[in-house]
């Protein structure tokens, strides 16, 4: 579905991203994990278009660059890990934007089938309820809640994740992987997340990237990636080790 | 919380427009001469009846004649046709760029963009930059010209300095840019010191005087101008959630933004060729009505469109008649009404955090 080919982005003289290489088949979830400063992000806005990128990046064969806004959106739709809302739209408001790329033109309203995305996406995502809600109103897992639901009444084929729970509380962490875990169950679907918390990358991953300073450390499934012999110079640590002493509390 | 519909029906806009009017007639009935309404609406039908009249049959319409039908005809009526426009074409350009940049304090008057505007206009005065038989076209292609330009300059530094376009940042920049454009104001007037009656005008705001022709100009720009912004409040509610989230649903947030600084440049420099720098209309009238019909520019527009024409009435009126028989420029009266709720929107919006 996604096919990344020596990926580059550099601001000025800085290498964020070096030569990045990889791919994404129909249901697979590719986890991108790595130390601060990896570079994850910045794969994942070269990917949108929101940085400048050298090399290649195909969907379904077809150069994104070649593609127009609202074809692309119609791909892939992204969930960022934060969002400052300044004005009082109401929940419902920012969910229906989602349909944008499906309706252009002044008088283009809302059709059938929009109608049925966005309540779709609320009831998926437990916001019906609070659907004339101000988002100005929202708790913080409320509003990544929002946000879900306006990226699946964009119903792309590809989802992609900026780390999205890194602000949300266990509750709001395991309902919004628990969500879409759920989404990529429909064929023809995929997602591409970045993650600080490897538990989760094992938990829910089906294909891990391990980046360290721009470059590919190791990419390929989650028990061939995830190992001390990968993770302990990447993170100058001994992370079994650790993450095992940390379940212990609990025993 | 009440379920809000996505647009106005017909009969919401029936109100707008019979509020709109009745505001409009009581403006021409009141001034330094009080005229009772049925003389004023008896004065104006006849002579729109005249007017088609002429029209159809080709000849010298028969306009009403004496004292007051001039004071409503040849005075009152254009200039408050102009100021309702001028109000609507900055109350929407307000609007616009509120929703483009995200920033409820963004207005043509607090970025500094007003001021570039007169600018260009004083430069237009000062060194007699004109266009052969279009008399109005000098002043007004370099005040759209500069509109644009401190646009351009204003949002090429806020983003160089804070990608994010924080608050404080906006108002920091736009502080800095007015002081800059109102020294190089003083360096113009130095070369021109016979034109300084004329260009001071430019940075007070006044609507008095003007006729017809500038009425049709700003119908003009508000029809095309304003015409494009409403053809793009679906992109506007996007950028209004944000910059990122609007490219990630598939804005081509390229092409809307600069569509969108055109279209806002246009609307402030004409009617700053026209009525000078009238501040803090684009801030107030969106604010007041974003209170009442929520941010969804289906609604926000059209609300700020009539809110605007209905506010900059008012405020004329005051500046007519509060020191009778002196006039106020109404740019001051816009200003006091305009730093109260400015102070009121900041203290708001730093609250929020």
């Amino acid at each position: 579905m996604l096919e990344v080919k020596d990926l580059s982005v550099r601001y000025g003289d800085l290498t964020i991203v070096d030569g990045l290489s990889f791919s994404v088949a129909e249901g697979q979830w590719l986890m991108i994990v790595g130390p601060n400063g990896a570079g994850k992000s910045t794969v994942l806005n070269a990917i949108t278009r929101g940085a400048d990128y050298t090399g290649q990046v195909l969907f379904e064969g077809e150069d994104i660059r070649r593609k127009k806004p609202a074809d692309l959106a119609r791909c892939m739709g992204v969930l960022m890990q934060s969002h400052y809302v300044s004005y009082s739209f109401s929940v419902e408001e920012v969910v229906s934007l989602g349909r944008y790329a499906y309706s252009s033109g002044f008088l283009a309203g809302h059709g059938r089938g929009d109608t049925d995305a966005v309540e779709e996406a609320l009831a998926l995502t437990g916001m019906a309820k609070q659907r004339n809600q101000s988002v100005l109103t929202l708790s913080g897992g409320e509003l990544q809640r929002t946000f879900l639901a306006q990226v699946f009444a964009q119903d792309p084929k590809l989802l992609l994740l900026d780390e999205p729970t890194n602000h949300l509380d266990l509750v709001y962490q395991k309902q919004v992987f628990s969500m879409i875990a759920q989404w990529l169950k429909t064929p023809g679907r995929a997602v591409v997340s970045v993650v600080h918390d490897l538990s989760l990358a094992r938990a829910y991953g089906s294909r891990v990237l391990l980046m360290d300073r721009g470059k590919t450390v190791a990419l390929g499934g989650v028990e061939e990636v995830l190992i001390s012999a990968n993770l302990d110079p990447v993170y100058r640590m001994d992370v079994r080790a650790w993450m095992r002493q940390m379940l212990s509390q609990w025993e | 919380m009440k379920k809000r519909s996505d647009r106005f029906s017909p009969a919401e806009y029936g109100i707008f427009a019979a509020v709109t009017i009745a505001v409009l007639f009581a403006c021409v009935c009141i001034g330094s001469v009080n005229i009772p309404l049925e003389d004023t609406a008896y004065t104006i039908w006849a002579a729109l009846r005249a007017r088609i009249r002429s029209w159809i049959t080709g000849a010298v319409p028969a306009l009403p004649e004496g004292l007051t039908a001039s004071i409503i005809l040849s005075i009152r009526l254009p200039r408050v046709l102009c100021v309702a426009m001028t109000g609507a074409a900055l109350s929407i350009a307000g609007a616009a760029m509120q929703g483009l940049l995200k920033n409820p304090l963004a207005d043509g008057s607090t970025l500094g963009v007003s001021s570039g505007a007169a600018l260009g206009a004083v430069i237009a005065i000062a060194f007699g930059i004109t266009f052969p038989g279009l008399p109005f076209a000098g002043t007004m292609v370099m005040a759209i010209a500069f509109a644009l330009l401190s646009l351009l300059i204003i949002l090429g530094l806020a983003y160089k300095l804070d990608y994010s376009l924080a608050t404080n940042t906006i108002i920091l920049i736009g502080v800095i840019f007015s002081m800059f454009v109102s020294s190089l104001m003083s360096i113009v007037i130095t070369f021109a010191a016979d034109k300084v009656q004329h260009i001071t005008f430019w940075t007070m705001g006044s609507l008095q005087g003007t006729g017809y022709t500038d009425a049709l100009m700003l119908f003009g720009a508000l029809a095309i101008f304003g015409g494009a912004i409403f053809l793009h409040t679906r992109e506007l509610n996007a950028f209004a959630v944000g910059e990122d989230n609007a490219r990630h649903i598939g804005v081509n947030v390229r092409r809307v933004k600069l569509i969108v600084l055109i279209t806002v440049s246009g609307l402030i420099g004409v009617c700053v060729s026209i009525g000078g720098v009238i501040g803090f209309v684009g801030l107030v009238t969106p604010h007041m009505v974003r209170l009442v019909v929520g941010p969804n520019h289906r609604r926000l527009l059209p609300a700020s469109l009539f809110g605007g024409a209905v506010f900059l009435m008012l405020a004329d009126l005051v500046a007519r008649i509060l020191l009778n028989p002196r006039e106020l420029n109404i740019g001051i009266v816009t200003s006091l009404v305009g730093a109260v709720v400015f102070v009121f929107i900041f203290y708001r919006s730093r609250k929020g955090r």
